[in-house]
Parts: C-alpha cells; structure tokens; sequence
C-alpha cells in the first residue's frame, strides 16, 4: 500500500511530510499513524486520527518535545514520535 | 452470585425483621470524565467535607470515595476515578476506572449509576468516551463541566437536544463556580430510590473503532448545534512566557527562590506565635498539676515534645499552598514538558516529572502518582527515586538544624538570606541524587527502551480558593493527627525512658537514664558522622516520621533543661560540633526514614524486593555521605 521511493533518494517533494515538517503555526491534515497499535491508539484518543487537521504549537526550550494542536486541544509529544505521523 | 440479587423468594427469606432506622443499601455513583474535565472539583463540590481523610495523604488517588447528604436523610457514595480517555486502559491508574466499573474492584461494589463529567468546551472530542460509557447500561448522567468557559468564550449548544440523541440525562455545569448542581442532586435522589436503568435507545458506534466513534461524536454535536467556542486565548499568551527559552526557565527559578525565602521569614511571625502559644499554656497547665512527674510529664515530655513539632505547621501548609497552586493552574503540565529532554538524559521521561515534584510536599501520593507512567521499568525507577526529593517532613529539621548553625546574613541582597540558599541547596542535593540514581537504575536492572511522551497540556485556569482550602486542611488534619499519635506516643515513650530507672524514689540525671543507655550503644555507629548518642535517640524515633527527630530532641532537651533553659535550636548550637550539623543535614537528605513511604513502595511494587533495596541503598548512601560531610567540613573549620 505504501508507496516506496527506494531508488531515488527521497527528496523532500516526493516525500510525504511529517509533524515535524510543520512550522510554528503551520496546519496540515493526517495522513496516518506509522506506530504500534498501542500507541496510535492512544494518540488516536487524543485526537489525532487520520483525516483531522494538526497545528504545530509552542515546543519546549530546545525544540523537542513539541506541542501540537488537535481536535480543540494541545498535546505535547517527542520528535521520535512525531516523525512517524504522516501527513497528506 | 450476582444473578440471585433480583430473586424475590430467597431474598424475602434471608431477610432480617425490619428494625427501624436501619440503613437501607449503600448505593454508589461513579464519577467518570477525561482527564481535566473537572472530576475531582466535582467531587469535592458534592461532598464537601465529608470525604474520608485516610491518616497519610495519597492512599486516596486511586478512587476517592465520598458521602453526599441528600435530602430526607438519605445518602449516597460517590466514587472519584482517574481520568481515562477510554475504557481500554493503558496505564495503572486509567486500570482502577476500568475495574471499578466493571464491578472487578475488591470493596466496591458495581457502582449504581455513573456521572460522565466532559469538558463543555472540548465537547466533540470528549463524547468519544461516551460510547463505551453509555454501552455499560448504567443510569448516567452527563455532566457537560466549565460552563462558564463555554459561555465567555462564544461558545454554544442544545441541552435538550443532546439529551434526546444521548438518550440520557444532561446537565450543563460549572463545577468550580457550584453553578447548575441541582440537577445533579436530583439524579443522585433517583439513584438511591433504585430508578429503572433506561435501556439506551440509540445507536452507538463500534466502541474499539477510534475514528468511527469520533464521527459519531461529531453528528451528535452538529445534531445538538454545539459550537465549539474560541480557542483559550490567555492559555496561548502564558504558555509564549512560561514556554519562552529564556523567560520561561527565569520566572520559574525566580518564583522558587521567592517560596524558600517565604518559608524561612514570611511564616517566621506566625511559628513565634504557636511557639509562645505552647510555651504559656506549658507554664500555665504547669502551674494547674500538683504532681511534680506529672508536671514534668504535660509540659517537658508532651509540651516541648510534640510542640517543636507543631510549631512547623505554618511551614509545611506553606510549601503545600505553592505546589497546590502549581498543580491546579496546569504549570505542571508544562514544567513536565520542559523537563522532559532532561529526564531523557537520565533514562526518564517528562512525566516522570510531575510525581517528583509532588514528592516535595510528600513521597508517598507522588508514588501513587506514578500510575500515570505507562513504562513499567519507568514507573519503578521513578517509585525509587522519588524518597529523595526533600518531603515537607524534613523540613522541621532542615529549618532546627539551618537555624541553629548558618548564620542569618543576606545573601543577594534582601531577597536571598544565607539560610534559606542552605535550604534551597539541601532541595538540590536531594534532586542531584534523585537524577543519577534514576541514571544508574536506567542502565543497568531497570534498561529499556526510550519509552514515548505524550502529553495534553490542559488549559491554565484560575486555582479556586476552596481547592487550596481542601488541601490546607486536609494537610493540617493529616499533619496533626500524626502529632497527636505516632510523635505524641514517641514523646511519652522517651520521657518515661528518661525518667527511669528511679534513683531512690526520684527520676535519675538524664546521663544515667535508660534514654541515655541506648543512645550510648548506638553512639559508636554514629560517632563518626558527628553524632552525640542524643542525635542518636532521635535518629531512632525518626524512624516512624521525619519530624519525630524534633519532637525527640524537644523532649530530651526539655527534660535536660532547667526552666530557664533555652531554645531547642541553641541547645543543640552548643551540644553539636559545626560538622555533625551539616553531616545531619546530610543524612536525613538521603535516609530513608519513613514508613508510610516504605508501606507504599512495597504496595505499588507487588512486594518486598524494592522497598528492601531502596531501604539499604538510601540509608547506606545516607551514611557514607553524612561520614564525609562531617570530616570535610571539621578539617575545614
């Protein structure tokens, strides 16, 4: 289902983009959550589920982790993570 | 087993004559909500004061049960859960709801009736958990909280309609301001005549299917004209300065340096006052009791005893008034978020951060605390280290100790004294050790991987005055009735061993008494350290509660001293060496000395293992520690 970009080296167009591609104030809509089950159940109750509009908020001192908004609330979560919420 | 409760016939049977005034059932209504939906405002609103207070505070934070007074007498239990965004838990905490509701708690019986408490203002999202809720088949009612938010902020929504397409009772509320709580009573009087639960005639979503509930959720709020209001404006202003790189860490430190020195000066005027308090009524009930031991007992062995204790009240409410005021505003939620690149330098995450913080009031609701820590190997690493931030029990002896031995200069200016930069850097070692132990934990028995952060960052609101209250009195009680039990005991305890073995008929000096026998076994283990065997007796006691060390040297200074003795702190000036001090200060920064803590650890961890670690590894590093301070600092003066 995942379409690969194996032979070229990904460059950032043909790449879908991630959470942390947004910049402060910078909106985009969720594609889906590349995580174990587990997890993105939990981020899916928080309200990022595929389809609903991300916002990138403040982030901590240093830039990680970062606050985003979603679905009427703020939700902090570490790079790691958010590198592997793609967006459309 | 639960099929023959409806059973008439076996019922009729069993039942005992009917004796009049005998109390009908208990009957028991869950409070459920999201976090931050204003679970526990709620249920402080309906109960009052009438919850149960347990003799240490946290044994409460699982599921805090309460009696609401109704009319006509009757009354109803109502049973506050943690916040869970779904009925699958996740972590230990959102577990407890889980098994409360489904009747698989031990001593709670299936609740009757559930109040869903969503926040007003975030509606759409938090009807997802009305699904799985309103699947149970209990009589709910749902709690639409804050409000007054919803209405200053534009937004808006059709009561009537919502209740029709939830096929339940709705109430819109303001939990904090006690607006539209009728409603809520009258739900509770229908609980306890046993109302008919309401087969729900709607459709509800696939409970497991997150999106497809969301979009139930969302038809429910078009259908009802909800209106979500205006994003929280004030909240985006704070957090551009508390999350600010350079403010936002400035502002913290600055508040906290402005806490300590409150607690050394700004409680100064009242501690005078309940010392002088103490001190006059000793003179007077001295005056009252013929007996001369008598005497002797009341006002050198209970008096001075356990009121070198109580005078330290106006502290620890203090300190706890600060945290209260940092845990409901919602900084705790950021301060978790900033310190979470630091905690991952030591094998933790941000949330690990909020139980630490807690544990400066007390360790063992921050251990309970640490529910909310999905990792397992987090959880515990974070259990056995939060015994090392300074608790509001050492605080007693940190402020006798500092009092005595650091002298009162200012330090910048007016704003820092010596004493209180004494304080703070006691605060920080108990920090630093906290910090490299979880370091030394997390890369050896407890390695795992790095565990994900993910955290909701509630909107700042106002702390009420009726929730700090709640705390304030709630620590008092806690505070006091460990007064007048476990130090008032320990107090009696030692006057009498200071007052035997009797010397022809009279009590001996203090030097020949059994009080004195002890300490002088233990003396050579803390001789080293700087200790006299007194230090030792209340090292001893200490054992039961930190601020007993106090009430010990209280009483044996009391009993040594004459009635123009002075102070406990200028007794102690002159009995202790400089180094012994510091090494005192040392040791009850790292010593594990409290059993409730220990009770709590060994109840969290499933067993003894932990505890019986974190027991050697404190004290033993407590020892070396305190071994090192007083030689460095006696080879230095």
């Amino acid at each position: 289902m995942q379409v690969s970009f194996k032979k070229r080296s990904p460059s950032k167009k043909d790449r879908a983009k991630n959470l942390t591609e947004l910049k402060p104030g910078e909106a985009g809509v969720l594609a889906k959550l590349d995580l174990p089950e587990d997890d993105a159940r939990r981020l899916m109750e928080l309200g990022f589920i595929p389809g609903h509009s991300v916002t990138r908020g403040l982030s901590a001192p240093g830039g990680d982790p970062r606050v985003f908004r979603v679905d009427g609330s703020e939700v902090a979560l570490r790079r790691e993570t958010a590198v592997r919420l793609i967006l459309r | 087993m639960g099929d023959c409760h409806g059973c008439p016939a076996n019922s009729l049977a069993t039942l005992p004559p009917p004796r009049f005034g005998a109390p009908p059932r208990r009957h028991i209504v869950a409070i459920v909500g999201p976090p931050n939906s204003g679970k526990s405002t709620l249920f402080n609103r309906l109960t009052g004061l009438r919850q149960k207070v347990a003799n240490f505070p946290g044994v409460t934070v699982e599921h805090r049960m309460g009696r609401v007074k109704l009319e006509q007498g009757r009354d109803v239990f109502v049973v506050d859960l943690p916040g869970v965004y779904s009925l699958t838990p996740r972590t230990e905490d959102e577990r407890v709801t889980h098994d409360v509701l489904s009747g698989q708690m031990k001593d709670i019986p299936r609740p009757d009736a559930v109040l869903l408490i969503l926040d007003s203002t975030n509606l759409s999202r938090h009807l997802v958990l009305a699904a799985p809720v309103l699947s149970l088949g209990l009589p709910t009612l749902v709690i639409l909280n804050m409000a007054d938010d919803l209405k200053s902020r534009g937004g808006e929504l059709n009561v009537a309609e919502l209740a029709m397409q939830l096929g339940s009772p709705v109430a819109l509320v303001s939990a904090s301001k006690g607006v539209g709580l009728e409603k809520i009573f009258q739900f509770l009087s229908g609980a306890t005549l046993g109302a008919a639960p309401l087969a729900p005639l709607i459709q509800l979503p696939v409970i497991q299917d997150i999106p497809k509930c969301r979009a139930w959720a969302t038809s429910i709020g078009n259908k009802t004209g909800y209106h979500a209001p205006a994003p929280p404006l004030w909240t985006r202003r704070l957090d551009a300065f508390f999350l600010h790189p350079v403010c936002g860490p400035l502002v913290f430190l600055v508040v906290v340096l402005a806490v300590f020195q409150t607690i050394f000066k700004g409680a100064k005027p009242l501690m005078d006052a309940i010392d002088a308090a103490i001190k006059h009524s000793g003179h007077w009930i001295g005056h009252l009791l013929p007996n001369e031991a008598l005497r002797s007992l009341v006002v050198d062995g209970i008096w001075k005893g356990v009121g070198s204790v109580v005078i330290f009240l106006p502290q620890i409410l203090l300190l706890f008034l600060f945290i209260g005021v940092l845990e409901d505003s919602g900084y705790l939620a950021r301060a978790a978020l900033i310190a979470d690149r630091t905690m991952a330098r030591f094998g933790l995450q941000g949330k690990s951060f909020i139980p630490l913080l807690s544990a400066y009031a007390c360790a063992v609701p921050a251990i309970m605390a640490t529910r909310t820590i999905e990792s397992k190997r987090d959880r515990i690493a974070t259990i056995l280290i939060a015994p090392f931030m300074t608790c509001s029990a050492r605080l007693p002896v940190y402020i006798l100790i500092i009092g005595a031995f650091i002298p009162d200069r200012n330090l910048i200016g007016r704003f820092l004294g010596m004493q209180a930069a004494a304080m703070l850097g006691l605060y920080i070692l108990g920090f630093v050790a906290a910090m490299l132990t979880a370091r030394l934990l997390k890369s050896t028995v407890l390695k795992s991987r790095r565990s994900s952060f993910m955290l909701e960052m509630p909107p700042y609101r106002w702390p009420t005055v009726r929730s700090l209250a709640l705390r304030l009195v709630d620590r008092s009680k806690v505070f006091l009735y460990r007064a007048g039990t476990v130090i008032l005991g320990v107090a009696i305890t030692i006057w009498v061993l200071s007052n035997l073995p009797l010397n022809h008929g009279r009590p001996p000096a203090i030097e020949h008494s059994i009080t004195a026998g002890i300490g002088h076994f233990v003396e050579p283990a803390i001789k080293p350290l700087g200790f006299n065997w007194k230090i030792g007796i209340g090292l001893i006691t200490s054992l039961a509660a930190r601020e007993t060390m106090v009430s010990s040297l209280g009483t044996i200074y009391g009993i040594e001293g004459d009635q123009h003795s002075p102070g406990l702190q200028q007794a102690l000036h002159q009995d202790l060496t400089l180094g012994g001090a510091i090494g005192l200060l040392v040791f009850f920064a790292f010593a594990m000395q409290c059993m409730s803590t220990t009770a709590v650890v060994r109840r969290e961890t499933g067993g003894w293992f932990w505890p019986a670690i974190q027991f050697a590894y404190m004290t033993g590093l407590a020892y070396i520690c305190a071994f090192l301070a007083n030689k460095i600092v006696t080879f230095w003066s």
